[in-house]
């Protein structure tokens, strides 16, 4: 996968994380994996369609979220069911909200669906060709994990070289 | 959460929001920071189809707007608001701030942009300068 696909995700990680966790971040572990996913804690996946695709996972341990839990609301609470799938919802959403505005302020044009919280465990590649980039993420409320399968449309990228020359 | 310079409307009464986001957590986030300014919510919406209703009902005096929501998107919503009520104040509030969709909120008539997360020292600022011309003051 493109190093430039990448980049944002990492950016917008930190730069999300670090505002609503109040504390560093540090990339603790890179790795890529063309077998199915298996989440570590809560997951929510948003899907690409367009210039650019495949899907994002945003995967977090308990801890952290009730960490950004608090921070969202204002104030200390405790965890339940839904408040754990808003909270994961809510920062995927931001995370990749920040990224896509990187993206696409360089030109790539494309759709990005509302997160989608994942039941399974495991998760396959959705794509024949790419294989996964999985990121951990520590901080010291705990681990944050992001799964990152993306690339570019390669008939949408014909078609703008074809105008482009004509 | 930090406590702010009360802003007020020009009888001296709290602004009152409509605040609009399909994410209950979201609302409520932005409620607590509503509470910090010394504003009241008039009303919630949780897509842009209840965002028109509910300006209609509610008449607020500034809209905070969420764009990615089910239903109808916020700009459209923003577009159908402004033409019902040219004098609407609306605010997007959104994770999504690339300038093609910042630029199609403005020319829909929307008076400013945030990206979340939101700052509440970030978002004061803006409200202050988005309702100046409405006699907004900070109350000592």
């Amino acid at each position: 996968m493109k190093l430039e696909l990448i980049q944002p995700f990492i950016s917008a990680v930190d730069a999300v994380l670090a505002d609503t966790m109040q504390c560093p971040i540090t990339i603790h572990d890179l790795s890529m994996e063309d077998d199915a996913y298996r989440k570590k804690g809560v997951a929510a996946l948003i899907a690409f369609k367009g210039a650019i695709e495949g899907r994002v996972i945003l995967d977090m341990e308990l801890s952290p979220i009730a960490k950004v839990a608090s921070y969202l609301a204002g104030e200390d609470i405790t965890l339940d069911d839904q408040i754990t799938r808003e909270t994961v919802s809510e920062l995927a959403n931001m995370v990749i909200g920040n990224a896509v505005t990187i993206l696409n302020d360089r030109g790539s044009s494309f759709k990005v669906y509302p997160p989608e919280l994942i039941s399974e465990d495991q998760i396959k590649c959705n794509s024949v060709d790419t294989e996964a980039t999985v990121l951990s993420f520590q901080t010291e409320h705990g681990n944050v994990y992001m799964n990152i399968s993306l690339h570019y449309n390669r008939r949408r990228q014909r078609e703008r070289s074809v105008v482009a020359v004509s | 959460m930090k406590q702010f310079e009360a802003l007020l409307r020009k009888d001296n009464q709290p602004v009152r929001y409509l605040v609009v986001d399909d994410s209950v957590f979201a609302r409520k986030s932005l409620a607590k920071m509503i509470e910090a300014f010394g504003g009241s919510v008039a009303g919630e919406a949780g897509d842009g189809l209840t965002a028109i209703t509910e300006y209609g009902r509610t008449k607020p005096d500034i809209v905070l707007m969420d764009i990615t929501m089910p239903q109808m998107e916020g700009i459209e919503a923003v577009e159908r608001i402004v033409r019902e009520h040219p004098e609407a104040r609306i605010v997007m509030v959104s994770s999504v701030g690339y300038q093609d969709n910042i630029l199609a909120a403005l020319q829909k008539g929307a008076r400013h942009f945030v990206q979340k997360p939101v700052k509440p020292d970030t978002l004061y600022e803006i409200i202050r300068y988005v309702l100046s011309d409405e006699g907004v003051t900070a109350s000592v």
